[in-house]
């Protein structure tokens, strides 16, 4: 039989699966055994015994300064940047995209601007933004807002162009204005694509967040990670990094659910 | 009423001439089959009576008035493909067009208004066939009951013109002939002129009224982008059939006609 054509079993897709992160796991314990044993105060790869106690320090007991629990407030500040800029550039993206994807003269007079607007690098910008909008919240959600929304507005606006012209001819035969085809034919089916969009963009979203905590912060996952890095602080930032993984993990699986969940006639569509 | 009037319509894509100074009379009630080979401009003409596209010169009338420059409720369309919406119901397909003319802004009923529009996409929605299958997506339709559907979804707008591209095209000769017999009756039932592009003869002389052949009469390579495609015949069927009416001599060749129609 061709490869092309043999099919993994269930407990074989399990299996294999699960295998690339048992590997990734046994090398990292093979290196931290080898080293741990030429010098037991080895900071670079700790053991479990020093995860596990750096992680009960950061997640369950207070801080002794602030009084804290410092996983959590780093958490917390970090998701209100991050969701308030997600939430930003969907609402912007969601708007500017169905515009240029509908009207003729918006697409004539945003389309070229968007694609220059989105070969800018972000982070090019970040200074200009510390520098305007202050070391405050607002830069760090606007860095996040700025990195995301362009890329978002093309693939909505192609997403929305490329509905079949029979679709919208036939709205209009239904006796549908623009606004009323916004409404109840694009916007519906760009929802769904909207969702994976975001999805796509959260690795991004994070990149931009870590970037802008790692330069002025006071509180947040990126901002622990660089400011423990001093220390040689692996004990932290590995688990720091596997909290921010399955954080964007989680969040991309709920988005999926809820696209499932919400439009479901948009999972018919894929399995056609 | 709902009489078409084509009067020396040219289309022309830059230099490519597509059409060449078509006129023809649509009487009410007629239901035309336009035929033709590949690329002679069929679909490019009933676009045109459509409103997506406009003739480079000549005019068309529907009841004597110029056609808007755009499609509007006045004419339905059923495409080959695409025809129905993917993200909603049987029902909500049918409910759309009805919530797009009443409700201007939310472009959806609510309570009675809804209530009185369920019943009568309903009603259709059985007529068609498709009464088991309310709420189930496009997706989960074969072909035949989708393109059923494309049809309620038109006829719920009462249109005076039903304009069809291949509608039956893509569908098994079984499931196409059931359709036939249904586009027969809502023919009848219903005060709708229809024009309807198709490829298969036996679909156009089995429905139509009258079968007009477009070809290029011209068609050496060289005079390939000078000439468009014309009408080369214009076939009355006969015996006459007549919207509502039995066939004279053959009454069941038409389909069951309804009484008092």
């Amino acid at each position: 039989m061709r490869w092309i054509n043999s099919r993994p079993g269930s407990g074989m897709r399990l299996a294999l699966s699960l295998s690339p992160f048992l590997v990734v796991l046994a090398a990292y314990v093979a290196g931290s055994v080898i080293r741990l044993s030429a010098n037991p105060n080895d900071k670079l790869l700790p053991g479990f015994a020093g995860f596990a106690d750096a992680i009960n320090r950061l997640v369950f007991i207070p801080d002794g300064r602030s009084g804290q629990y410092v996983l959590w407030t780093d958490t917390i500040a970090s998701l209100e940047r991050l969701f308030a800029g997600i939430a930003i550039a969907t609402l912007l993206a969601l708007v500017i995209g169905m515009l240029i994807g509908m009207l003729p003269y918006m697409r004539a007079l945003l389309a070229p601007f968007v694609a220059a607007v989105s070969m800018v690098p972000p982070l090019a910008l970040l200074p200009i933004l510390f520098i305007v909008m202050g070391l405050g919240e607002a830069s760090k959600i606007a860095l996040i807002a700025i990195g995301v929304t362009p890329i978002m507005i093309r693939d909505l606006a192609l997403t929305a162009t490329s509905l079949p012209r029979e679709q919208i001819i036939k709205a209009e035969t239904l006796g549908g204005s623009s606004w009323q085809i916004a409404l109840r034919v694009v916007l519906p089916q760009i929802l769904p694509r909207l969702i994976d969009t975001l999805r796509l963009q959260l690795g991004p979203a994070w990149l931009f967040l870590i970037a802008a905590e790692a330069i002025s912060s006071e509180a947040g996952l990126g901002y622990r990670i660089f400011l423990v890095r001093r220390y040689l602080a692996m004990d932290v930032i590995f688990p720091y990094v596997a909290w921010i993984t399955l954080l964007a993990v989680g969040t991309d699986f709920l988005l999926n659910r809820a696209r499932v969940a919400v439009f479901p006639w948009s999972e018919l569509e894929k399995n056609q | 009423m709902s009489a078409l009037t084509i009067k020396n319509v040219w289309k022309e894509y830059g230099d490519q001439i597509v059409l060449e100074n078509i006129s023809l009379d649509i009487e009410d009630r007629a239901f035309v089959a336009l035929v033709g080979p590949s690329g002679c401009g069929k679909t490019t003409f009933l676009r045109m009576l459509l409103g997506q596209e406009r003739p480079t010169r000549g005019d068309i009338l529907i009841d004597g008035v110029p056609l808007p420059p755009e499609p509007g409720p006045d004419r339905g369309v059923v495409f080959q493909r695409y025809s129905v919406f993917p993200h909603l119901t049987v029902l909500g397909n049918v409910l759309i067009g009805k919530e797009m003319m009443a409700a201007r802004y939310a472009a959806r009923l609510f309570g009675k208004a809804r209530q009185d529009a369920v019943e009568e996409a309903t009603a259709l929605i059985r007529e068609v066939g498709l009464g088991h299958a309310l709420n189930k997506y496009p997706a989960q339709l074969s072909g035949g009951m989708q393109q059923r559907l494309a049809l309620a979804q038109a006829l719920i707008m009462k249109p005076k013109v039903l304009l069809l591209d291949e509608p039956f095209g893509a569908l098994d000769p079984g499931i196409r002939a059931e359709i036939h017999t249904l586009m027969k009756r809502l023919w009848h039932e219903n005060p709708m002129t229809v024009v309807m592009v198709t490829h298969d003869m036996r679909e156009a002389f089995t429905l139509a009224t009258r079968v007009i052949a477009f070809e290029r009469l011209r068609d050496r390579p060289e005079e390939k982008l000078r000439y468009g495609a014309t009408i080369s015949r214009d076939i009355a069927i006969w015996p006459p059939r007549k919207a509502g009416q039995a066939s004279l001599i053959r009454p069941d060749r038409d389909g069951p006609v309804k009484k008092g129609q």
